[in-house]
Order: structure tokens, then sequence, then C-alpha cells
């Protein structure tokens, strides 16, 4: 591992390239690029505005209230903050084994979330990139087009996600702000009628699931090269596996693997995560830089999410996406494990998974049944750990002897993948902008690799007309001597650019 | 029987963010009105999906909060538009009808979309006072758009 080119040796004679927001990523980064007068890189970084206000939000609040007060910190994943929020108050409530029926109605809705999550960010984040090209013209580069290229695509990808959000209402009893989850249990069981409606179009959402993993995968099989080498570069892994190294995405023990793929640690009790995984913090980023204690700071960064825990797993128990696995890991002779860009093809994986799960557990008459809930010895302290869509996430709570919260700390995926992220931004930088003039498409190709990670902000604020993306090139002296912007109806403009 | 479908979206707990289903909670609240059956749905963001939520029916009225709309409101149709808002994980309101189009392989109902002013989008906010007012105000105009459901109606009262 390296990280060269985070810090440059004299920045001040460097002019700086900034992208600012960056598009079809939730909520609020930008890429900062230091280059000489060559137009060659010496500086790259991605900086993320990490949201820190959750603390103060549920602090004091009774700690039975926080499963359903998460929901609202992230419009994007509010099932997943929900299910690691409640995981952490069943240890609050002493519950160390859920019953049946409360283990597997939250399974359910964890594979909805997944389902739909990975179902937008492919069909309509991704698959413009994919379909068209990184340097495509930017009015090609959306779902839009798409969809008038291929319009079933564009109505799977709707249904698909329909789909997910549909096992997410059934499951939770609303669409949104639902509270199936409930310290120590569930507080519903599905209905007959309730698993009949999500019966009737499971087998549909298979086939598609399928189809989209083909379509991945025969993509890659056209110009493995190019996207294997997409700002390539080779990381340590952390997931959750189950006891017996299957992929689990609700629970599990901590695995992690080095850049070798050997085992650096397995079946962590994740209670105890702060003993394997500690943060960082850098003078130029607000967001915090996880690493494995064992590699230290230097080379201890990892990746978490789709591709991490494919890797990492030993295998999946569902067959359909099993097969797709030892497909995609035996690939050219494993080449495409360590790719960004393979991040896409295990999540497709990911949603064939789970469109499988929900298959299983529809037919599973636990489903129906009335234990809900159990409770046991009071805890002052619960951790939740979860495979949510885009990786680990990790709640963790303490409590008064008045049942408040005290003390929160979260870290989420996108925290996880932070250094990942900026490798990568690093990488591509180097290999695409590195010499070259900087134009729309080059700097598209900084987002795709961003996106690849479906980094997500903790922002749930989407006020209309915000998010544009602007790039201003400032020179030694601080003056603006060129910018491009994008503004959201996607029109891209190279204003005048004015003195500082 | 004319159906009417208000979509409202936003995030209860980020301050004026709370507009939108703030809207929906208290125009659920209000009598019916007979000859009209209305499907209420709410979410965080408008999403892809949501383009479900408009067939079927012969009028639709998005209310959201934002930031662009002069106080207290702005009240306008929205047109199916190839606005390339791919630039968060929300669509535009023209953006979803185009998704429509995709999906459907037919032209969306009428959309009208009503924009409350808000101000600030802090996590742990309530709706802010001047936020307050601009919702009691699009409250009050929302019940002038049900003396009239239909499209030739509201579209004369667009741009208000």
């Amino acid at each position: 591992m390296t990280i060269a080119y985070e810090t440059a040796a004299h920045p001040e004679n460097l002019r700086r390239v900034v992208i600012d927001p960056i598009s079809r990523v939730e909520g609020h980064g930008k890429v900062t690029l230091l280059l000489d007068a060559d137009n060659r890189i010496q500086q790259a970084r991605l900086h993320i505005v990490e949201f820190r206000g959750f603390e103060k939000f549920v602090q004091g609040r009774p700690y039975w209230e926080v499963p359903v007060l998460v929901q609202r910190l992230c419009g994007i994943c509010p099932v997943s903050h929900h299910l690691a929020a409640s995981k952490a108050m069943d240890m609050i409530v002493g519950a160390t084994e859920l019953t049946p029926t409360a283990d597997k109605m939250r399974r359910l809705l964890h594979f909805g979330q997944i389902l739909q999550s990975h179902a937008l960010h492919f069909f309509y984040l991704a698959s413009p990139d994919l379909l068209f090209g990184f340097d495509a013209d930017i009015a090609q580069r959306n779902i839009v087009a798409v969809a008038a290229a291929n319009p079933q695509l564009a109505r799977q990808g709707v249904l698909l996600r329909k789909y997910g959000q549909e096992v997410i209402r059934v499951t939770s009893g609303k669409r949104v702000h639902g509270s199936c989850a409930v310290p120590g249990g569930v507080n519903k069981h599905l209905t007959p009628e309730e698993r009949d409606y999500l019966l009737a179009d499971i087998e549909r959402t298979v086939a598609w699931s399928q189809e989209a993993v083909a379509l991945i995968r025969g993509m890659y099989s056209e110009r493995s090269e190019f996207l294997n080498g997409f700002g390539f570069f080779r990381s340590a892994y952390v997931s959750l596996v189950r006891g017996d190294g299957a992929l689990d995405l609700y629970h599990g023990g901590l695995r992690a693997r080095n850049t070798r793929g050997e085992v650096i640690f397995d079946h962590v009790d994740y209670a105890s995560y702060w003993d394997h995984i500690f943060e960082v913090t850098k003078p130029w980023s607000y967001m915090k830089f996880p690493y494995l204690r064992a590699l230290g700071p230097e080379d201890g960064w990892y990746r978490v999410g789709p591709l991490a825990r494919i890797n990492n797993c030993d295998f999946i128990p569902t067959p359909l996406a099993d097969a797709e696995r030892i497909a995609f890991r035996g690939f050219d002779n494993g080449s495409a494990t360590h790719a960004n860009l393979a991040y896409h093809w295990t999540r497709m994986i990911e949603m064939l998974h789970a469109a499988e799960g929900i298959r299983e557990l529809l037919a599973d008459p636990d489903l129906l049944k009335n234990d809900l809930v159990v409770t046991g010895t009071r805890a002052l302290r619960g951790v939740g750990v979860i495979e949510a869509p885009r990786g680990t996430l990790i709640h963790h709570y303490r409590i008064n002897e008045d049942e408040q919260i005290v003390r929160a700390n979260l870290i989420v995926s996108t925290t996880h993948n932070n250094e990942a992220m900026n490798e990568a931004v690093r990488q591509v930088a180097l290999q695409y902008l590195d010499g070259n003039e900087v134009t729309e498409p080059l700097l598209n190709h900084i987002e795709v690799v961003i996106r690849a990670y479906d980094p997500c902000l903790s922002c749930a604020t989407h006020a209309l007309g915000q998010m544009p993306l602007e790039v201003e090139i400032v020179d030694a002296a601080g003056a603006q001597v060129d910018v491009l912007r994008r503004d959201a109806d996607g029109t891209v403009s190279r204003p005048d650019a004015q003195p500082a | 029987m004319t159906r009417l479908a208000v979509v409202a979206w936003g995030n209860p707990s980020r301050g004026d963010d709370a507009l939108g289903p703030q809207f929906l909670d208290a125009a659920q609240a209000l009598p019916p009105v007979p000859g009209l059956d209305v499907e209420f749905v709410t979410d965080f963001q408008l999403q892809p999906e949501h383009c479900t939520d408009l067939a079927g029916r012969d009028l639709v009225l998005f209310v959201d909060a934002s930031l662009r709309a002069a106080a207290p409101f702005a009240f306008d149709a929205v047109a199916s538009s190839r606005d390339h808002t791919f630039t968060t994980h929300g669509l535009s309101p023209g953006a979803l009808l185009a998704t429509y189009v995709d999906a459907y392989e037919e032209p969306p109902p009428p959309v009208f979309v009503l924009a409350i002013r808000g101000e600030r989008f802090e996590l742990g906010e309530p709706v802010g006072a001047a936020a307050a007012e601009n919702l009691r105000q699009a409250l009050a105009f929302y019940r002038r758009l049900l003396a009239e459901p239909v499209a030739a109606a509201w579209q004369r009262l667009a741009g208000s």
C-alpha cells in the first residue's frame, strides 16, 4: 500500500483543482488536485464533510427510542441504522439470542434494504457509466439515456427497487419511519396475506437479479483489462462472516484479510471491535481514518462493502449467488478481486443473494409466529454491527441508570472506506489526469471511481436545485484561472474566470 | 371518482425539511371530499420507484420544502424533463415523470408541485416559525385545490 501523493512536498507552488461537490454521491464531498506547471499530479485528496451531529441528536433520549430515531439520520439507508441500533439495544436489554421469528423478520427487512439499495445504485448511478463509457457525452451519462437505449433495463431497475421497498413496508409496517425491530426482538410478524403478497413477485425478482449479474459479468468479459485496471490497488478487507465462514449480512463475527488474502483476525466478537479497529484523524480532513491495529495506521487501512464481503466469505449460503461468487473469484485467474469497479459486480451478486434470501424466508413458517421479544440482564453498554449495503456499520451506545443515552459512537461504511476512496482517487488521477488538460470527461473518471464505493455522506437534506458540480483551477497565487461548472439540470458551462 | 395522489417528502427531523411530511399529516386530517379518492404517500426523498405511485391517478400533487421557492410557497405544473438530475440519490419531479414514461411507456397523469419555502435544514431542529407560517398558507391553498380537483383548474392557479 502507498499513501504517496496524499501530501505534496511544496504545495505553495502548485495549482489546485477542486471538484465540489461530487455528483451522484449523497451528501457533500469534494476532491482537490494539486497540479504543477506541466499538469503533473502532485497531490490528490477526497474531502468528506462527515456528519457529527448524531451524538447530540440522541443524547438524553431513552434507549428504546433510538432504533426509530436513527432512521432519520439518513434518507438513503434508514433501515440499516434502524437494525444496527436495534442490535445494540438487544445487548442493553440482555437479549443474547432472539426468537426465530424476530431474527428472521429482521433478516427479511435487511434483505429488502439490500435489494432496493443495490438496485438503485446499479441501475441509476452506475449503469450510465458502464454502458456508455466514462468519457461519453455528459448528456448520455444518466439513467434517462439508459432508458432510451435499454428500456427493459430501466424498467427492471424501477421494479426491483420497488420490490425491495415493498419488503420493507410489509415487514416494518410502514413505507418509511417503520419500526419492525425493538430492543430484544420485533413488534410484528408476517400475516399469511402479507407473505403471499410478497411471494407474488419473488420469482421475477430473482430472475431479474440473475440477469443483472450476467449483465455486469458480460461487461467484464468484454473489457476486463480496462475495468480491472481502473485505479487499481490492493487493500485489506473487513466484514462480518457467519460462524461457518458464510456471507452473512445481518450478524456474525468480524473477519479481516490482508492484501494477500490471508486472515488477520477471524470471528471476532464485534462487541469489542475497538480492540482491532482504531481511528486516526488527519489535519486536512473532517472524516476520521479507521485502521486495523494489527497493521498500524500507515498500512492498516482497509475496504468494506460488497467487494470486501465477497472476498472475505468462504461461501454464500444461497446457491445462485454462490455460483456467481465462484465465477467472480475465478474470473481471469482472480484478476477482478481487487478492482474498484468490481464493487459493481459484487453488489449485483449480493442483490441476487438478497432476492434468494427473501424467497427462502418467505417459505419459512417462523415468519408467521407470534413469539417476538426476549429480555435478559440489563447492561449499560450496547454495540450493534450489521453489513449495510455500503459496508460494515457500527453503532455503539452507553446509557445511564435512568436509561438515557449518554454517549453514542457510529462508524459508518463511508468512514471505513475513507482511505481506500482517497487511494482510488489518487490512482485514477495519476492514470488519467496526470499531464493532461483537465476536462469534464476526465474529471468524471474521478467521480466514477468514487461512485464505485457508493458513498453515502449521511445527509438527508435534499432541497430542490442543490448539488451542482463546480471545478475550480486556482494558481499558486490564489487566482482563479479556470472554472468548469455543471448545473443540476446537466448543463456544462465554462464561465469566464474571475480574479480571486 | 377522481383519483388524486398527494406525494410529500422530507426528513421529519431536519428542521424545515419536515414541511413535506407535516403538510401530509395535516392534509390527511382534513375531512374527505365527496367524489375524490386521495392516496397519501410520504418518503425521505423522491426516488425512481415513486413513479409507480403515479400510475392509475387522474391528478398528482407533489409537496416539498424548497430553498428556491419564494415565500410562502410556489405552485406549478411539472413537465417531464430529461434534466439529468442524477446528482444525488434523489430525483427531481421532472425526472421522475420521465422515469414514469420510461417505465410505463405512456404519458404520466397531470402533476403539480407545491414547493413550500424553507430556511434551515439542520438535524434535530424543529420547523422554524417562518416555515410554519408558510406551511399554514400552503395548507389553505391546498383547500382551494381540493375545491376543484381537475387539472385545468389547477393549471389556472399555477405560477402562484
